[in-house]
């Protein structure tokens, strides 16, 4: 019988909170991949993110600076990381990380090791602060929005916006706001915690749904699974949801991976209003926390995404299951002391 | 006039649709005519088996029987055709 390859993969978001990191359940996924067997190296930033002790998941976890140290300072502790691990893959699961990982693809090709990232141009032009010229240009239907980096700015929302309108932050963080008194609260929150700029959105009533999906960078689309949102947080997260088969979703994933020839993994979060249209409200550079339903419907998106980032040919996912439902759980882990002191202390476990 | 092709329903009444991910629940008499549709029983062979087997008159049942058909088209799991 012919043994399967086993290859070394770190992944990132570890924090299964309440607005949980994709990194344990794209984990779960990786260990149900069936074209490799897999060691995983947890990449951590704080010491009480769950996935650091969830030791039948993650093999071994190592902290990483965060994206703000600059990126000497994480290719310094990846080269040390890679020195320990011959890493093959890294999976970086943050939008905030994306952009010093993107910086350092080639750098980390040279040492072997390989990742599935959308370009720097892709990137940025699917940003939230860019999201009109976005969908003006690739023709798909987005909210109306406004950047604003100043909050005098806030007393002219009402010109150009009716309220309610949605308040964000350029990577987290969205509240609805229905007067200019809650704008400038949104907006002294999100920026004392991201900064400047604060995007205005159109507030559209409707449904929300999701689709995950991965582009091979080609304009093909290897995987879609669309999710209605059942349950969701005060964070706005989805605690439960379910695979539909909206064609519409599938369509509109199409045209935007042939579009822009995306390259990675991603989530689309959309909002169906009452007229059935569809507005597309995001595009999440990575791979969502609910990540894991796309293996319960048939399409193991973070295997295929592994495949892709060591250039592998990867044939598209034609079919999923629909009506397939996630539920998250909170589970308290009982954790020893010293596995806390190794990671605070050592940085690693 | 037909139930949406893949609208599911459960033998507990329990409808799925899946294009839009809604659950909805009927009660057993609203599952029995979901599955008689689904079957192709006409109006008239539903109205003479409900009125036989329930203590209904036919016009009570033909006016229940059009509410719920209406309210299964306002929720988009009928579709009309020939």
């Amino acid at each position: 019988m012919a043994t399967k390859r086993k290859l070394n993969i770190a992944v990132s978001g570890l924090n299964a909170i309440d607005s949980p990191g994709p990194g344990v359940a794209v984990i779960r996924a990786l260990r149900e991949a069936k074209s490799f067997d897999c060691k995983i190296i947890g990449l951590a930033y704080e010491s009480l993110e769950p996935g650091i002790f969830m030791h039948d998941l993650v093999d071994k976890t190592y902290q990483i600076p965060y994206p703000l140290a600059g990126i000497d300072a994480i290719m310094e502790r990846i080269e040390y990381i890679h020195a320990n691990e011959q890493l093959d893959v890294i999976i970086p699961n943050f939008d905030s990380e994306l952009y010093p990982f993107i910086r350092l693809e080639p750098k980390l090709k040279e040492m072997g090791i390989h990742m599935c990232l959308p370009t720097m141009e892709q990137f940025e032009e699917r940003h939230k602060v860019n999201l009109n010229e976005f969908g003006e240009k690739y023709g798909i239907n987005v909210p109306k929005s406004k950047n604003i980096s100043n909050s005098s700015e806030i007393k002219d929302i009402s010109k150009d916006f009716k309220y309610p309108v949605l308040v964000k932050g350029k990577y987290y963080d969205a509240y609805v706001a229905y007067n200019a008194d809650q704008v400038k609260t949104y907006y002294n929150k999100i920026s004392a915690k991201w900064g400047v700029p604060i995007i205005i959105q159109e507030f559209v009533h409707g449904t929300e749904f999701n689709v995950t999906g991965l582009g091979d960078g080609l304009g093909n689309t290897i995987a879609a699974v669309p999710m209605r949102k059942q349950y969701i947080t005060e964070k706005g997260k989805a605690w439960g949801g379910i695979s539909v088969a909206d064609k519409k979703m599938i369509e509109l994933t199409d045209q935007f991976i042939s579009q822009t020839k995306w390259r990675s993994g991603f989530e689309l979060e959309l909002m169906k209003d009452k007229e059935n249209k569809f507005h597309l409200l995001e595009i999440n550079p990575r791979m969502p926390a609910w990540i894991y339903l796309s293996v319960g419907v048939g399409q193991n998106i973070p295997e295929a995404l592994v495949n892709l980032a060591m250039g592998e040919t990867v044939e598209p996912f034609t079919e999923y299951t629909v009506g397939k439902m996630f539920v998250r759980y909170a589970w308290d882990m009982i954790v020893d002391i010293k596995e806390f002191h190794a990671i605070s202390q050592e940085g690693e476990l | 006039m037909n139930i949406k092709q893949n609208i599911a329903v459960s033998g507990a009444g329990m409808i799925f649709n899946p294009n839009t991910g809604e659950t909805y629940t009927v009660n057993p008499i609203g599952a029995e005519i979901i599955n008689n549709i689904k079957e192709g029983q006409s109006l008239n062979e539903m109205r003479e088996k409900f009125t036989s087997k329930y203590s209904v008159e036919p016009s009570t049942f033909q006016n229940d029987y059009e509410d719920f058909i209406n309210l299964m088209r306002n929720f988009s799991l009928i579709e009309d055709g020939d």
